[in-house]
């Protein structure tokens, strides 16, 4: 039984239904504090990492995973840490830099403002006002670990509030739905630059800096430990990919996030009786079950790179599905055409 | 000096020995007591022993451990985003609203005094307004000019003949008063469209609990947490007829307002969703909102968007914040809008002249609370005393809000007398002139140490079924020394509003 099903009384809370605007609200808001917390930890590692070795390269990968090649090298010619880490993290023209999605985090909180707790409200606007005076001295080398180990420490302390003060409601099970989504979108992402960097030949393969990246890929999502205890024998890429998508234990892999996205979809329905989210929970079984029932082995021979790349698109009609049964832009009762919704929020990653 | 005068010195002159050496000398020791009628030090009656507790407490207090509490509230404020936003092209600025730390206190005698008056004018106004909108006795009578009424931007044709439920057109309305130098309270303007500042009220009584717990401790203070249930209770009381359980909400024009917080917390307070344009529909002269579940229906809406904005169908058909068909469904007594269409004309400067008049009209009563002096440059005789006087008026352009656009004569220049005029003469019937009032002041945290800083007083009353009045109301306090102008767009700060029980 999932640990969080005691979160929620049986029956559900009887209460009036969420507003739609709340609901797509909320899911942006964790999805973006989700993605900061995942971007501190990729530059983080990154930094650790090219320290360590002596090279440089390893900055590309962060513009990689992102997707964001045209823009950076648009502003910039080389992918320096220096022009990397700016880019990504104090750089307000970039809506893939941590001030931008924090800002982003922020307008959805404040649209939520009724609804979260002031504890959420006031950490994230202090999160928001921290991140926003952050200038270069503070992504300087010599600055950048402790500066990351906070941003982490600082989403973190966002999710522990949250889980803490968080009403557990409808908009509860829409905060999850958020989270779990980016979190998976993330790993896949992470899993499908990390394997195809660092496979450049086949002669690199199973040497020592082979090794090493796939130790600093574990680290940057906290999987090290957990993969040490509970995968022996020779650390491969098969094996930390596989450790990725489909440890159940681990709480950031994309069989957890996946088994927790169902889990939240499901409960919209079986508590609240919101039944339009079947096309999105069928769509989240059919991924659940073609990762289980292939091996790591299987993926990687049928082509790891078209598996993850399915997910990923899989993952963005999840989320449409879900924005089609909750929020729809206009409600099939309404006998006008329904006023513009406004501008959409759209995952600002491609 | 006057009686309390002596007070003063027998309160805080008596032992500087008491006052911590690394705090420096007591607050008010260098407090120039001003002419005015000051309202925590230089009352004019004899002060309850409350009050008396609360100047010695205060004067306890040095000037630098209060500015030390001054830094840590403000900081306070701006963490829980308790501000006004204030958007550039690039960035959403917060502001607060500065806080002063010294209280204005009110007896229980003056607060029954401003209660009693404040529910006579809210019972006047909806009189007025249900008259106006049906029968005109008044204007007919000739008590209030039909053409200041008809004629006014703000009448609406649209409520003509509709009758709301329980006569109430007004469900929050915010009284300004201020005080003149002998300590009467006077209206100074009447605030029954959409009055803001209520959350400040309740946020700065937090604030102060949190701030000068010292100060407060064994004082028998109205509390004022009652506020959002109490609107809450009054939607529901003057929902459509025959509507259990009713549906309320609070329509805001949305994260883009600078009184956005203000919004929140008020929907927060009543427990009810803050919902903006888009998230309600009509249909088939009702109103619904967009939920997860479909749509679902709504009967009571505390709106604080204008009237203008309400329904693109009727009114501005620009306007992407109301809701087309609002203005249909509620014809059809669908849904209550609070306040009610068509309110600002009660509240115009030039239907306030006419205040007690209206009041002595519908109630057969003398008014509680006085207003203003004030000449209505509409009428020949009116505009010609205020030309005559213009060096010694406050003169006020009727429509607008907000403390923009008038004059105050003693403090202009000549030339800017001159420029005033020929606008005065150009357009009389947008003008109206009073006497400079010399306004109460309370002792406030300055540069330069306490000093004596002018306030009004807007307190907040919600009518359902009754009138019911938050006890107190927002000090506003005008910072710059002399200034006579309290609006928070015009460098205003707040003071904690002490409702003194007994």
């Amino acid at each position: 039984m999932n640990p969080l099903m005691i979160d929620i009384p049986p029956g559900g809370i009887a209460m009036p239904n969420l507003l739609s605007r709340y609901a797509e609200c909320t899911i942006w808001l964790a999805r973006y504090m989700e993605r900061i917390e995942n971007l501190a930890r990729l530059i983080d590692v990154t930094e650790t990492f090219v320290r360590a070795r002596s090279t440089s390269t390893g900055w590309l990968s962060i513009v990689q995973i992102n997707a964001d090649d045209e823009r950076f090298f648009e502003r910039h010619a080389v992918a320096s840490e220096e022009n990397v880490v700016g880019f990504y993290v104090i750089d307000r023209e970039n809506p893939n830099s941590i001030v931008s999605i924090a800002h982003a985090a922020r307008e959805n909180a404040r649209s939520l403002r009724p609804l979260i707790s002031t504890e959420m409200w006031m950490h994230l606007n202090m999160f928001t006002n921290a991140v926003s005076a952050l200038g270069p001295t503070d992504i300087r080398p010599s600055n950048l670990s402790a500066l990351c180990a906070r941003l982490k420490q600082d989403c973190q302390t966002h999710h522990g509030i949250t889980e803490g003060t968080f009403y557990r409601d409808q908009a509860w099970l829409f905060y999850l739905i958020g989270r779990n989504l980016e979190r998976a979108d993330q790993i896949t992402r992470l899993i499908d630059i990390k394997y195809h960097t660092l496979l450049p030949s086949v002669a690199g393969v199973g040497s020592e800096v082979d090794i090493g990246q796939w130790a600093a890929v574990l680290r940057s999502a906290a999987a090290y430990h957990a993969y040490r205890r509970t995968v022996p024998g020779d650390m491969t890429p098969a094996h930390v990919a596989g450790f990725l998508l489909k440890n159940d234990g681990f709480p950031r892999s994309l069989s957890t996030s996946l088994r927790q996205l169902h889990w939240a979809v499901g409960h919209l329905r079986t508590d609240y009786g919101l039944k339009n989210g079947y096309a999105a929970a069928e769509r989240i079984e059919e991924l659940r079950a073609t990762l289980a029932e292939q091996t790591v082995e299987d993926i990687i021979l049928r082509g790891l790179h078209e598996f993850l790349d399915w997910v990923q698109r899989e993952l963005h009609r999840v989320q449409e599905e879900i924005a089609r049964a909750f929020w729809p832009p206009a409600m099939p009762a309404a006998a006008d055409p329904a006023p513009d919704p406004g501008p959409s929020q759209e995952q600002s990653q491609s | 000096m006057s009686d309390s005068g002596s007070n003063f010195g027998s309160a805080f002159g008596s032992d500087p020995g008491q006052h911590d050496a690394q705090q420096g000398p007591g607050l008010f020791v260098s407090y120039d007591t001003p002419d005015f009628y000051c309202e925590l030090m230089n009352r004019r009656d004899p002060a309850p022993d409350s009050l008396t507790l609360i100047r010695e407490r205060l004067a306890h207090f040095g000037l630098t451990e209060l500015r030390q509490r001054a830094r840590v509230a403000e900081a306070d404020l701006y963490n829980l985003g308790i501000t006004f936003t204030v958007y550039t092209d690039r960035d959403a600025i917060d502001r607060i609203l500065p806080v002063d730390l010294i209280p204005r206190v009110l007896t229980a005698a003056e607060w029954d005094h401003v209660e009693r008056g404040v529910q006579q004018r809210v019972a006047a106004i909806n009189h007025f307004l249900w008259d106006i909108y049906h029968e005109r006795r008044i204007l007919k009578d000739g008590i209030v000019p039909a053409g200041l009424v008809l004629g006014n931007s703000n009448y609406r044709p649209e409520m003509e003949g509709l009758d709301v439920p329980g006569g109430v057109y007004v469900h929050i309305n915010g009284t300004d008063l201020v005080r003149d130098g002998a300590g009467n309270f006077l209206v100074l303007e009447d605030n029954a469209r959409t009055p803001s500042g209520v959350s400040y009220v309740i946020e700065n009584r937090h604030m102060m609990l949190r701030s000068m717990p010292d100060l407060a401790a064994g004082l028998d203070l109205m509390p004022v947490d009652e506020y959002g249930p109490r609107l809450r209770r009054a939607l529901t009381e003057t929902a459509p007829g025959g509507i259990r359980d009713a549906q309320v909400v609070l329509l805001s024009p949305g994260i883009y307002n600078s009184a956005y917080f203000e919004h929140v917390f008020l929907a927060r307070e009543m427990g009810v969703p803050l919902v903006e344009g888009r998230d309600l529909m009509v249909e088939n002269g009702r109103v619904f909102m967009r939920t997860v579940a479909g749509p679902r229906p709504v009967h009571s809406i505390y709106r604080r968007l204008n009237d203008d904005f309400l329904d693109p169908q009727v009114f501005n058909p620009d306007s992407m914040l109301g809701v087309p068909g609002l203005v249909d469904a509620y014809r059809r007594g669908n849904v209550t809008i609070a306040n009610a269409i068509g309110t600002g004309v009660a509240d115009d400067k030039a239907v306030y002249a006419y205040m007690p008049r209206i009041i002595r009209y519908y109630l057969g009563e003398e008014p509680i609370l006085s207003n203003v002096e004030t000449h209505i440059c509409a009428e020949p005789e009116g505009l010609a005393y205020t030309l005559a006087n213009l060096d010694k008026l406050v003169v006020k352009p009727v429509g607008e809000s907000g403390g923009y656009g008038l004059i105050i004569g003693p403090h202009a220049t000549q030339a800017e007398l001159e420029t005033f005029r020929a606008s005065l003469l150009a357009d009389p019937a947008n003008y109206i002139s009073q006497p400079v009032i010399d306004l109460s002041v309370c002792p406030t945290l300055c540069e330069a140490g306490v000093e004596a800083r002018h306030v009004d007083l807007r307190p907040f009353a919600v009518t359902g079924e009754s009138t019911w009045v938050l006890p107190g109301g927002l000090s506003r306090v005008a910072l710059r020394k002399g200034s006579l102008v309290v609006n928070s767009s015009q460098g205003g700060g707040s003071k904690d509003t002490w409702v003194l029980a007994s």
